[in-house]
Parts: C-alpha cells; structure tokens; sequence
C-alpha cells in the first residue's frame, strides 16, 4: 500500500514537474496583467498582432491581485504593462511605485491630461462616465439635477444605490469629497442612505432592474450598463440624466495602462499603449462595451452617440486613487454597506 | 518489523509537510509585524462588530441548515423505503457540483423585487407584502443547500455502516424509535457528521462569492474591504489569520466535546429497510431539496444559455473545459497522495507532533481563497528572490507547481477526511489476520489495503477534483499563462455584471463538476445494491 502511495505521489510530483518549467516571454512578445477581461481585450490584442506581429500574452485579474503579483515579483516581473478599469486602481499601482513614468508626445496627444497621471506614469484609455438613471413613467426629468440632491428628502425611499464596495461608488464619492470636503459629502452619503428604497445592490443591471419594476425611481450607474439593457430591450421605460451639469459635471473614469516598473521590454510596451490611443484601437477598446473614447478625435459608438453631449468633471482622474481610503472610511462611518 | 530510524523518518516527513502547508499561512503572520493600527481603528469603530455578528449568525445558521437537510436526508436514506429511493440517493449529491455563487446569483436573480416570483406574486397576490432578496435568511439558505451534501455524504456512511442490529437492540431494550434515533444512531454517526459539518463551516466562513452577492458583509467583508478597498494587503492578512485562529479554537472545542468516546462498529451492511406510512412524502421532501439546490439553478441557467442564442463551442471554450479537468484531476491525485501519507504515518507512528501536525496541514480550508493564494505567491517570490541571489534564476511564482501547492493548502482537510476514515477500515486485526495466513506484505497491500480503502480513495479524489474545478481566488492570481478555466471565465464575465453571459461557462462547470459526482454514486449504489459476496 506504501508503495502505491508513494509511486502515486512521485507521479503527481513529476507531472507538477513537468509542467513547472515555464518558458520565458520571447523577444517578440509582450506580456500584459489586465483587470480589463479578455471578451474586451482580446480582440485589441488580436488586432495589434496582426498589425505588428508582436505577440501579447496576458493574464486577467482583479487590480488589487494583479498588484500584490507585481509587487511580489519585483524586478523578477515578466509583466511590460498593467491595464486596469478604475483610475483608484492605476493611482494604487503608480503609488506603490509599480509603473513608470513615460514621456510621449503621441500619448499627450491623443490622451486628456484629466484622465492622464499627473506624473505620466498612466494613461486612460477609455472613458465610464457614472451618472443618474430613472424611470420617465414616474419622475420629471426637471425634477433631477445631481448627484448631491438624490439626498434630498424629496425623493425618500424612491433611491436604489449599489454597494459601496464597488469602487466606481467609491471613485465617485472621492470627487466629492475633494470639491466638497469631508463634512459636507458625509452628509449628502447620509442623506442617500436614509433615502434608499432597499438594500443596495451588488450589480448597476440589478439596480436598474429594479427601477423598471417599479421598486424605485431614481439610481446611480455606469451608462455601459444602462447601454447594454437598451440594447436587449430598446423599449424598457429607463432614462438617463447627465448629473451635475451646472456644476462639476458628470463623475467620471477610466480604464487605463501603464508600463511597469521592471519592464523586461519597455520600449516594446511603449508602441503598444501609443498604438492603443489611436483611432482603430479606440474603436476597438471603446465600442465594445459601450464606452468613451479618450481620444476626442474618435467618435462614440452610434448608439452611446445617441444618449447626448454632457460636460464632464475636469478633476484629474487620480483624485479617486488619492482619496479612495477616505472615501471607503466615509461610507463605512455613514452607514453605506 | 520496520527500524526506528525509519520511522522517525516518515515522521519527518509528514513535518515537512505540513511546513509546506504552512509557509503561505507563516508568511501571513508575518504582517503582524508591521502595525496597521489606522485600519484597525477604522474597522472597529466602524463596521467589524457587526461583520463579526453577521459571520456569526451565518455560521449557526448554516450549521442548522446542513444538519438538519444532511441528517434528515440521510436517515431517510438509509433506513427507510420510498419511492424514487435509488435514484435520489445518489442524486441528493448532485449540489455538489453547483458552486455557491452561482447558486447565489440565480437566488438573487430569482428573488429580487424585479425577478419573476415576485412579479408574478404582486399580480396575482398583491396583498403580499414584498420581500427582499437580500435579506441573511437567504445567505444560509443559499449556502445551506450547496453544502449540506457533506454532511449527507458521510452521515449516510455512517448510518448505513451501523446497520439495523444496533437499532433493533435498541427498541428491544425499550426504545422507541425516535428515541432510538437520538440516543444511539446519533450519537454513533456523531464523528461523520462532524467532520461533515466542519467541511460546510470552513466553507462558509471562506466563502466570498456567495455572500458578496446577496451584499451580506461577514468576517471576509472586512479582509476583502482593506485589501481591494483601503489598499492595505497586511491589514487583510491579520484579519485572516484571525479567522484561522477562530477555526483552530473552534476544532479543538469540537474534538474535546467529542471526548474519547469510539464506537466500534459491528459491520454488516444489511440494506433492510422499513417502508414508512408516509413514504410519498419523504420523496416529496428530498425531492424539493434537490429541486431547490440543483434542478431550479440548472434550468435557469440553461434558459440563459439558449436566450443568449446557445453557447459557442469553439476551440478556446473547449480549451477552458479541458485546463479545468487537467488541475482537477492533478490537483486531487496530489492531495490524495500526500493525504494518504499524512493518514499512513499518524496510524504508523501517533505521536503527538504527527497528529499536530496532521492538524496543521488541514487548517487551509477555512481560508479565503485569494488571501492564501497571495501568502503563497508572496513565499514564492521570496525564494525566488534568494535562489536569484544565488545565481539561480528559476521562475516559482504563476507556475504550475505554485497553483497545485495552493490547492494542496485549500483543499488538504478534503481529502485527508474519506482518506483517514478508509485508513481505518483496514482494522490492524485484519492485516495481522491476513499476515498470520501467510500474505505478503504485497499481497495485504492488494487483496486487504487496496479493496477496503477504494471507496474511500475514490471519494476523497472526486471531492477534491470538485472542489478544484470550482477554485476561483487562488486560480485567477497563480494560474500560469494560458491555464485559463471556467471558473476564472465566469469571473471576467460577472466582473463586468454579464450574469446572462455567466451561464454557458457556469452551466458547463456544472456538468463537469457532475462527472466525478456521478462516478462516485453510481459506484457506491451498485456496491451497495449488490448482494454481499
């Protein structure tokens, strides 16, 4: 019996063995750790190959993992860039001096200083603008006019929010509480609360789902996800509104990359993020989930086209990084789950 | 007769392994030694109290819940006659299969305000009032029904494996039969249904998936909070390894509560079974659990997928199926071996560091998944780091060896249970027995070792390659390029709130994951429908 067990093992080991042996990026190649996930940033990669030949390999993951990796690894790193969705994400990266900083006249460009590093250590690639949603059967659009006034009591039990653990909540709050201090935004989150129509949500699809049946009125959400519903049912009675238009303007975000620090081939990962804020690719990257482009030279898809203009926050995309801490604390101590 | 050198050996290495084990969970500890206080502060005066309540409530919760599905179920089972019986033995097994977030999101989806059973309530019932599908009862629902099958599992064993004469004895000495029920056949399966029970806890209190779902904050709340949320990676390791200490208490409690108390028991797997009046509702019962936990999830998944225009079985799909059963499979060949080491030698040599240490090999189970699976990256790179200082520049971290070590650590106390449970099968009377008729040491391990410890082997491989293929945490940080799989699909399309899109990957985890569950029944009811012989 010993010995089956142990020849079992010794084959269980070899095989580990075997596979172990993992090969190096070779010279045309480009290694990437994306939060960004494969149905989106598959058919990027795949165009830039056929465009370059420059092969990329990737691994998706959540951004806090794909930073403990990199931080781990360190200078052992495989990794040329990290792509996240959430500047919090790219600021935490840069902040634990994971990316590099990458002086290119292309990139300043093509990309809005706002949602660019102020350090130039990354770049956005699209832009998520979070804004309000409502039901046109039961709320007058002139009724609604930003994210500050949902915690008016007028609109008690009439608001669904998602959870504060989602960080675009938290991204959001960190603008405000950068344009309106501490006090004034933990009032205007205790205020939401006391409104809320029932517990939040984990998803934007739910939330709005929810509005549509009538459970509330009025909610915040990326409009990627509201784009998406319109799709599958273009009569479903659901409206956006561009928050905040006479004020800072709409909360947004992007998705981003940046060259790691220990980069085994920058210059490599530099043609890549350029090639990535040019038109074809910002099609690519935009349009497939419904997105802005960061580039203003390319246009939105039609139908993201279709939802109007807005003015948007010019607050430089890192504030939500900066403040993100603060704004988690804020949450917690208001009573925001 | 083996030497004492030899011995002292084994024992060596069953602390070397456990060592193994233990690297990633050290390497957590060590954040002690960085003060997080800030964090701290905040979670205290915050929300920690009521993580710690919510974690609580969710334990005794679940702890009813599987005990009272997996015990009744399995009594049922195996000492009653009723309609459908054969077939539903087996299939109350199947939630296995289904991983706790997908059965959440369906629940939700299901539940929620906008889903369709209250839909349809507020049109034909309106009176009702609404409920919502957020509400804890539903967390220890939801849990309750993936993971009772532990329980049932071996419960089941246990009560089949006493047989009727106990309980005959019982009623003839004056017993009635609940009593018997409670006073003998109870407290004698009490060591499986334990072992059942602390599987189902250390899950849950694991578990992040499911309850992030239905936006229920427990203890893993809090650890995921300063990690992803407060950017504090230390913060999120003392938090675990509190957790862990929880879980070491809570075993030795169990383990002194058990006393010493063992029952032998006298063998005969006599499948009499009494038919009871109401036979038609003990289907209905166990009918509705398997309905609730399998069959309901499923055929909301399936709906998806053919709304969503059916799957696309292309060459990458296929790829994903195939890298999911190829880390089941190795992964669980590993941990049955090293299982069936650490069992060897605590039989071999019992001494009080063997069976620590066999403790400490089991303990990875309550972790969350990504916690440990960055203890184990973090470990990795440091020897990485000092064999590059010796010149040696070999790659650890995101190979495979890295990603089968963490399925070792997370699943380890699956295995080790069935492995030990069939170790002593094998009374050592019945090896002298077979020595004494002249076998050789050869002949034992084929015709005594390897017959009795099958089914138990067998259990242990099915239940680990499961759980392997369901991993999510520790897949997506330490998988190696191009070792995608389901679970790690499921996550980039629920990441970007594609449920819908979810389901063809997650229905075809599912029937993977059906594969071994129904090699293992099909098995077990043909042995034990067969006449003895």
């Amino acid at each position: 019996m010993m010995r089956a067990i142990a020849t079992v093992a010794a084959a269980a080991v070899m095989l580990t063995g075997l596979w172990a042996c993992s090969e190096p990026a070779a010279e045309e190649e480009l290694v990437v750790y994306t939060s960004r996930n494969d149905h989106l940033i598959k058919p990027v990669f795949d165009a830039y190959t056929e465009a370059t030949g420059v092969k990329i390999r990737y691994i998706t993951d959540n951004a806090a993992a794909l930073t403990a990796r990199l931080q781990a690894e360190g200078e052992r790193s495989p990794a040329d860039m990290l792509i996240t969705v959430d500047a919090g994400n790219l600021w935490n990266a840069a902040d634990k001096d994971l990316l590099q900083p990458l002086d290119s006249q292309v990139l300043a460009a093509n990309v809005p200083a706002e949602l660019t590093d102020p350090e130039n250590r990354w770049f956005g690639l699209t832009v998520r603008a979070r804004t309000l949603v409502y039901s046109p059967e039961r709320v007058d659009p002139s009724a609604l006019s930003s994210y500050e006034a949902l915690a008016d009591p007028e609109w008690k039990g009439r608001l669904c929010l998602r959870t504060s653990k989602k960080v675009y909540n938290q991204s959001l709050v960190a603008t405000m509480i950068q344009r309106l201090g501490e006090e004034k935004t933990e009032e205007i989150v205790r205020g939401w609360v006391a409104n809320l129509a029932t517990d939040v949500f984990s998803n934007d699809t739910a939330l709005m789902e929810a509005i549509v049946a009538g459970q509330c009125d009025v909610g915040i959400v990326n409009t990627y996800y509201f784009g998406r519903m319109k799709q599958d049912n273009p009569q479903l009675p659901l409206s956006l509104f561009w928050a905040n238009q006479d004020s800072s303007g709409v909360h947004v975000n992007i998705s981003g990359a940046g060259i790691t620090r220990h980069a085994p081939r920058p210059e490599k990962a530099r043609d890549l993020l350029e090639w990535m804020s040019q038109p074809e690719a910002q099609k690519l990257l935009a349009d497939r989930n419904m997105e802005y482009p960061v580039n203003a030279a390319v246009e939105p898809a039609e139908e993201v086209a279709s939802w109007g203009e807005f003015q948007s926050d010019d607050l430089n995309v890192s504030v939500a990084g900066a403040l993100q801490v603060d704004a988690v604390k804020l949450m917690d101590r208001a009573g925001y789950r | 007769m083996r030497t004492r050198g030899a011995l002292s050996a084994s024992g060596a290495s069953v602390l070397l392994l456990a060592l193994l084990v233990l690297v990633p969970i050290v390497v957590l500890l060590a954040a002690w030694q960085q003060e997080q206080w800030a964090t701290w502060q905040h979670l205290l005066d915050t929300v920690l109290w009521r993580l710690v309540g919510n974690t609580l409530f969710l334990m005794v919760g679940v702890s009813a819940g599987v005990l009272l599905l997996g015990v009744s179920l399995a009594w049922c089972v195996a000492t009653l006659e009723f309609p459908g019986r054969r077939w539903l033995q087996w299939a109350l097994l199947l939630p296995m299969a289904m991983p706790a977030y997908v059965l959440a999101f369906v629940m939700v989806d299901l539940l929620d305000y906008a889903g369709p059973i209250q839909t349809f309530l507020r049109q034909w019932l309106p009176m009702l009032p609404d409920f919502s599908a957020r509400h804890p009862l539903w967390v220890v629902i939801t849990l309750s029904l993936v993971l009772y099958p532990y329980v049932y599992m071996l419960a089941r064993l246990a009560f089949e494996a006493q047989g009727r004469a106990v309980l005959e004895q019982a009623r003839i000495l004056g017993d009635t039969a609940s009593s018997a029920f409670f006073r003998v056949a109870l407290p004698m399966a009490r060591p499986g249904i334990a072992a059942g029970l602390a599987l189902a806890l250390m899950e849950t209190l694991a578990d992040f998936g499911a309850v992030s779902i239905f936006n229920f904050d427990t203890f893993t709340t809090a650890i995921y909070k300063s990690w992803y949320g407060l950017f504090n990676l230390q913060a999120a390791a003392q938090l675990a390894s509190l957790l862990l200490l929880f879980v070491v208490v809570a075993l030795w409690l169990e383990r002194r509560g058990r006393s010493r108390a063992r029952y032998s028991e006298i063998g005969g797997r006599q499948t009499l079974r009494s038919r009871p009046r109401l036979a038609w509702g003990v289907t209905l019962f166990a009918f509705s659990v398997l309905f609730m936990a399998f069959l309901l999830p499923v055929s909301r998944l399936l709906y998806w997928v053919i709304d969503n225009g059916l799957m696309q079985v292309d060459a990458r799909f296929l790829n994903l199926i195939w890298r999911t059963f190829l880390l089941g499979t190795m992964a669980a060949l590993l941990v049955l071996s090293l299982a069936g080491w650490l069992a060897w030698v605590k039989r071999h040599q019992p001494s009080r560091s063997v069976s620590v240490a066999v403790r400490l090999a089991t303990l990875g189970y309550a972790l969350p998944g990504s916690v440990l699976a960055g203890g184990i990256m973090i470990s990795f790179s440091a020897v990485e780091g000092w064999l590059a200082d010796l010149g040696l520049g070999i790659v650890l971290v995101s190979t495979l060896a890295a990603l089968l070590l963490a399925y070792v650590v997370r699943f380890m106390a699956v295995g080790f249970g069935p492995v030990e449970n069939a170790l002593q099968q094998v009374r050592p009377s019945l090896v002298e027995a077979a020595r004494t008729l002249g076998a050789s040491s050869a002949e034992v391990g084929r015709r005594v070792y390897v017959p009795m410890m099958l089914p138990g082997l067998l259990t242990a491989l099915l239940l680990v390659g499961i759980d392997v293929m369901k991993e999510m945490p520790a897949t997506l940080l330490l998988r190696p390029f191009g070792w995608d799989t389901l679970a790690v699909r499921i996550y980039e399309l629920t990441a970007e709130g594609e449920w819908q899109r979810a389901a063809a990957p997650a229905l075809t985890l599912v029937l993977l994951g059906l594969i071994p569950v129904m090699v293992l029944t099909r098995r077990r009811a043909e042995r034990l429908d067969s006449p003895q012989g």
